[in-house]
């Protein structure tokens, strides 16, 4: 076995061990650095097989990516900090039978499957090929893919201001019961006089 | 590293994440269940374009279009959150049991 083989035994077992933990642990914010984790190393996976640009990017931006998702983890999440054990789940049979179902027949199809052995050739930079890829052949994709990126900025704008589409975004709005169908947990924000109410701008 | 241990990884991440996707109520938690499904299919992008597909650079630019995907994904579902928050004080899946219009 090579040092490669080690390699990736080792970052496949973490990538796979990382993924399974984000759904078990019980603090949120180590649930997203699971994540992180995970894509760390399929990022170094990405590398084994030469492909060093998306390794380098997959680290980039999972980095910056999994920092976002844990702040707003601990901004919504109840119990952010995992000091009593949480599990949020739903048609948890249903789920558990999708995931496995879904590793069979993917699994069925890496075994049983017959695909070409045409590794990258030797010499090719695969950096330099898809710098010619983006700027060349592809470039309507690649921009497209630039447009759809401006066209999710200005939605999520839209979706995030405090002025929703039928008036305020926050009118009428109460939290959840304790039970389903119970009455609201806490009292709606417009009788707590809050800090964060006085911005209206009427 | 072969081919077929590649695509079990693989497979392995998009089961968790389809998992993951389907049992969390926290919209939070279920987002981190489409990245780990994403995860997969960009492993198993670049595990094609290294062993079968001779580096043909349409495989690098597949998986950069996923990257695109993942961006996109978590911009709009951090936007929805912030938005059933405001609606609905939770950020659960339950909240979401009725349309307002």
């Amino acid at each position: 076995m090579s040092a490669v083989d080690i390699v990736f035994y080792v970052n496949a077992a973490i990538a796979i061990y990382a993924g399974w933990r984000v759904f078990v642990t019980d603090s949120m914010v180590r649930a997203s650095f699971f994540l992180l984790i995970s894509f760390l190393a399929v990022g170094v996976i990405m590398l084994l097989l030469a492909a060093i640009y998306l390794g380098v990017a997959l680290f980039f931006m999972m980095a910056v990516e999994m920092m976002v998702m844990a702040l707003f983890m601990v901004m919504f999440m109840m119990n952010p900090a995992g000091l009593n054990p949480m599990k949020m789940v739903h048609q948890e049979k249903v789920a558990i039978g999708v995931g496995v179902a879904a590793f069979l027949a993917l699994g069925a199809v890496a075994l049983f499957g017959e695909f070409p052995s045409r590794p990258v050739p030797e010499g090719l930079k695969p950096v330099v090929s898809l710098g010619h890829e983006l700027l060349g052949d592809s470039m309507l994709v690649f921009e497209s893919a630039g447009v759809t990126l401006l066209a999710t900025m200005i939605a999520v704008v839209m979706l995030t201001s405090h002025r929703g589409r039928f008036g305020d975004a926050n009118e009428g709005s109460q939290p959840p019961g304790l039970e389903p169908g119970g009455d609201p947990a806490d009292k709606p924000p417009e009788d707590e006089g809050g800090g964060h109410h006085h911005h209206h701008c009427h | 590293m072969t081919l077929v241990t590649l695509l079990i990884v693989a497979a392995a991440l998009i089961g968790i994440g389809l998992y993951g996707a389907f049992s969390q109520q926290s919209f939070v938690m279920l987002m981190m269940g489409l990245e780990l499904i994403l995860n997969g299919a960009m492993l198993a992008a670049v595990s094609f374009w290294a062993l079968t597909g001779g580096g043909a650079p349409e495989g690098q630019l597949l998986t950069i279009i996923a990257m695109a995907v993942m961006a996109i994904e978590m911009a709009m579902g951090f936007a929805l959150v912030i938005s059933v928050y405001r609606a609905k004080q939770a950020d659960m899946t339950e909240a979401l049991d009725g349309l307002k219009h």
